[in-house]
């Protein structure tokens, strides 16, 4: 049974158990609802919720556990000989996955029929002919080994599936009954569909944190794999990116972090400069008419996507800084460099700067500028020595959010930066990042059994290491501040 | 009186002395500078604008060439019976000897003196003219005979050729173009036969191959970005809006609400690209779903919009005042009633605009659909939702990641053209999440 179905069907019997439950306490106390412990629709709810939320949840285990039983089941059929004869137990498994998805769309299409299916043998059919017919494409010749596997894996997951929608519906039906023979008249109804609402809302509200595990775990797991393969001390310290996808690849962080680094830096020479005098300019020059105007103006850039920034990189600062700075002063000739990355990305944290600086000087209590203002200093004497220095904790922590966000970016430096890893101090060369490298490795067809793949989650996970521990600190910082005026 | 003072040299204090000539000095050249910062800010707004939009515009404009197009039996339908299914057989390298055919006796028949092969002559054609005319072909077999008038494509250097991309002199050193096309060209559009005009195939068609930039479009790719927002706005808004009620009206104060906050915070300022990583490893890898898919898309997309909209709706469920609350409580309702029936309603318009920029953000995200194969070459339109979320499909910044990957002069005018769509989009969505603020805003 399809899964919408199933899912359709779960759904109709809640409405069924919700119409049902509501009528039976409106009965059991005599048609009069005010004899009722709760309103009725609670009474309706509650039934819902028993007959939908336990089906539901039993369905979403099943799907996260049925292929990979499935999977241990059918992997002992093959030999060791047909996995060292492919390379790797998992390229076999998915070739018996496309073969046994392959048999399903035969059978879908009226080619093959089921009992012909069950019949197949490499020494009689050639497989792939066959499936070719009906526009599944197969890599390679079916081997006996496979195709007895694939047989065995549609097998159990048509049996699994069976099961699994049995089940469902058994489970539905089952609680739709408990709830209904449970609707009396004095049954609280309304608190126990409130402790399954706030359950789900608690539930939602994990999710984060799930999500947060989800990331470390996911990238930790392949990091640990790939450190099977390479040498950690290579990785952390190597001064050479050399990926070669036929194996004796060099695959050093460092060139990539100095990329990284080199224009996170020219980002912040931009941006923290021009971000911090249009804040102090706002919050304390400008008059009302033109704040009301620019400040919205330069938070637009704030809205822009990054690919439109990459874009502008590419095709208009690139060429102009090539043409106008790079080729008279002799530094080069490329239009991706470490210095259009640099300027368009400090341009993107342009109002990030600003925005964050803004608050953080509307915050320094007025008494302190009237203070300082009484004493004969003149408005800028009161920026720079009593704004400033009260709001330096805050604007520290808002550069130090800039650099995260800065060392995290991806498309600017995709298309501005450049492919090539170089560790060099001319800021007109192309160089690469951290993000371009992760983008490189994992684009396309890759194999996630090569180290030349699995090095992008090690990357990954330095940068997740490098942000947090930036956010972390920023947020510290800024929060210690905050609480200094409150 | 000090001594200090007495011997002072008497001055007016409306006059002003070195020493506050320079503070004063200092002052307007720090004025300057705060000034200068906004100005720059702003001119690089305009520069980026500017830089987009003049380079993009002439993507929605585009060179047709209008011919007379004898169908001729022998070519497309040789046995001559006008089944569909017979007729398939002629590919579409069949129907390009008809369509050049008709176009070099139509440039005979104007009287156009030129010198080019044949080859030459066709070669100015699209390559998806043949492919435009099969699919008419097929589509009414009963024109096979007839003589049709076709507005096709020109190559994308005629084109190029007219939106002042190609020149004569660039086409001497043009492989691609020769500068004896371009003059018939030129001629062909005096008379008429070849104009630019309007194209609103690059809005609905889908992608073309590197060698076809005249005919790609963004059709799928905004179909993909739609169905991805569908996505995230289906699972992100209740997630969101549920987390964010317990979290803000019913979470007690202890370590696992702390967390929860802490994470919300930090995952907020993840780079999007881990998100990718996390979609590539678990959904993909581990679930098994399927690559390039609006549905993968979305759900990445979804868990990278959730902090954004969980401290919207927290803010705007803390605008709500508690006297509210109270007088719900007061009456005899529930903690849960006060909550659904009063607050969530009083808070719906911040909730709403929250979750509107948290999509428009989603909507520009690049990064992360790289990595889970929406970089894929996806030609035919995703079916509807649902089956069409598992379906490959592009997506509209990617598209433009992938066109400025070819080599083409041509697809940087269709990438810019692809940024001011994406643009258009983000402006009406921002502008009614504007407007909504506007008229729902409530001060209490």
């Amino acid at each position: 049974m399809p899964l919408l179905w199933l899912f359709v069907i779960v759904l109709a019997l809640g409405a069924l158990g919700f119409v049902l439950g509501r009528q039976r306490a409106i009965a059991s106390a005599g048609g009069d609802a005010r004899q009722l412990h709760s309103l009725p629709n609670y009474y309706g709810s509650n039934v819902a919720i028993l007959t939908v939320v336990p089906a539901l949840m039993v369905l979403a285990v099943w799907l996260i556990l049925q292929p990979m039983v499935i999977q241990a089941r059918v992997t002992s059929l093959i030999p060791e000989a047909a996995i060292e004869q492919i390379g790797s137990r998992s390229l076999v498994m998915s070739d018996v996955r496309r073969v046994a998805e392959g048999l399903d769309t035969a059978v879908a299409a009226g080619a093959l029929s089921e009992a012909e299916t069950r019949g197949l043998s490499t020494d009689e059919t050639d497989v792939r002919a066959r499936l070719g017919e009906v526009g599944v494409a197969l890599g390679g010749a079916v081997t006996p080994e496979v195709l007895a596997a694939a047989l065995r894996y549609r097998a159990l997951d048509h049996t699994a599936d069976t099961l699994r929608s049995g089940l469902v519906i058994v489970l539905a039906a089952l609680g739709l009954a408990y709830g209904y023979l449970r609707t009396r008249q004095e049954f609280r109804a309304r608190n126990s569909v409130e402790r399954a609402i706030l359950a789900l809302l608690m539930l939602a509200s994990t999710l984060a944190i799930l999500t947060t595990v989800g990331i470390v775990f996911s990238m930790l797991f392949e990091t640990f794999n790939f450190f099977e393969l390479y040498p950690w001390r290579e990785f952390f310290f190597g001064l050479e990116w050399r990926p070669s996808f036929e194996g004796g690849s060099d695959l050093g962080l460092i060139p990539l972090l100095w990329g990284t680094l080199y224009i996170s830096i020219i980002a912040l020479l931009v941006s923290v400069p021009i971000g911090l005098f249009a804040a102090i300019y706002m919050a304390e020059y400008a008059g009302k008419r033109f704040r009301a105007v620019a400040k919205p103006l330069i938070e637009v850039l704030a809205g822009i996507p990054t690919i439109v920034y990459g874009l502008f990189a590419l095709i208009t600062v690139g060429p102009l800084l090539r043409d106008y700075f790079a080729q008279p002063l002799g530094l080069g000739t490329s239009s991706s460099s470490v210095m259009t990355a640099g300027v368009v990305m400090g341009i993107m944290l342009i109002p990030f700067v600003s925005s964050l600086s803004d608050d953080i000087i509307n915050a320094v209590p007025q008494s302190l500028r009237d203070g300082s203002y009484g004493l004969g200093a003149t408005q800028s004497e009161t920026v720079r020595q009593v704004i400033l220095p009260a709001a330096l904790p805050g604007i520290v922590g808002a550069i130090l959010l800039a650099a995260s966000r800065a060392i995290g970016e991806t498309m600017i430096v995709v298309l501005g930066a450049g492919a090539a890893a170089a560790l060099s101090l001319n800021p007109f060369e192309a160089m690469t990042t951290v993000t371009v490298k992760i983008v490189g490795q994992l684009t396309g067809d890759t194999n996630f059994e090569s180290p030349e793949a699995l090095v992008a989650f090690a990357l990954g996970l330095t940068l997740f290491v490098i942000t947090l521990g930036l956010n972390v600190l920023a947020l510290y910082i800024v929060r210690k501040y905050r609480e200094q005026y409150e | 009186m000090t001594d200090a003072t007495a011997n002072a040299p008497a001055r007016s204090l409306f006059t002003e002395d070195a020493r506050t000539k320079k503070r004063n000095r200092a002052e307007a050249r720090f004025r300057a500078y705060g000034l200068a910062a906004v100005i720059v800010g702003l001119l690089a707004l305009v520069m980026l604008l500017v830089s987009i939009l003049s380079n993009g515009m002439s993507a929605f404009r585009q060179t047709f060439l209008t011919i007379p197009v004898e169908l001729t039996e022998a070519r497309l339908d040789p046995q001559g019976n006008r089944d569909p299914a017979e007729m398939a057989a002629v590919t579409t390298f069949g129907y390009l000897p008809v369509l050049a055919q008709s176009y070099i006796d139509h440039v005979e028949s104007l009287g156009i003196e030129h010198d080019l092969s044949p080859q030459a002559m066709a070669a100015m054609i699209s390559g998806e003219a043949p492919a435009q005319l099969r699919s008419l072909v097929l589509e009414d077999p009963s024109l096979v005979g007839q003589t049709v008038t076709l507005r096709v494509l020109v190559s994308g250097r005629i084109d190029g050729f007219f939106k002042g991309r190609v020149t004569m002199a660039s086409a001497e050193r043009d492989a691609n173009v020769t500068p004896e096309q371009l003059q018939l060209a030129q001629a062909l559009a005096e008379v008429g036969v070849i104009e630019t005009r309007f194209n609103w195939s690059f809005v609905t068609a889908p992608d073309a191959s590197g060698q076809r930039p005249e005919a790609a479009g963004l059709g799928v790719a905004i179909l993909g970005s739609f169905y991805m927002m569908l996505v995230v706005l289906v699972l992100s808004l209740p997630i969101g809006v549920a987390a964010s009620i317990y979290l803000e009206e019913f979470a007690p104060k202890n370590r696992l609400t702390d967390l929860i906050e802490v994470n919300i915070s930090n995952l907020a300022a993840v780079p999007s690209i881990v998100f990718g990583i996390l979609g590539l490893a678990i959904f993909i890898n581990f679930a098994g779903l399927p690559q390039s898919a609006p549905i993968v898309g979305g759900l990445v997309l979804t868990l990278m919009t959730l902090p954004t909209i969980i401290i919207a709706t927290r803010a705007s469920l803390r605008a709500v005042p508690p006297s509210i609350r109270e007088a719900a409580l007061g009456v005899g309702a529930s903690k849960m009633q006060a909550v659904f029936h009063h607050v969530l309603p009083l808070a719906a318009p911040g909730i709403l605009t929250g979750t509107i920029i948290g999509l428009a953000q989603a909507l520009g995200e690049t990064a992360p659909l790289l990595l889970i194969g929406m970089v894929a070459f996806v030609r035919d339109y995703p079916a509807a939702p649902p089956e069409g979320l598992f379906d490959p499909a592009s997506a509209l910044p990617v598209q433009v990641y992938q066109w400025t990957q070819r080599s083409d002069p041509a697809f940087v005018e269709r990438a810019s053209g692809a940024i001011i769509v994406l643009l258009v989009f983000l402006i009406v969505m921002n502008a009614i999440a504007v407007l909504l603020r506007r008229r729902f805003e409530r001060r209490w």
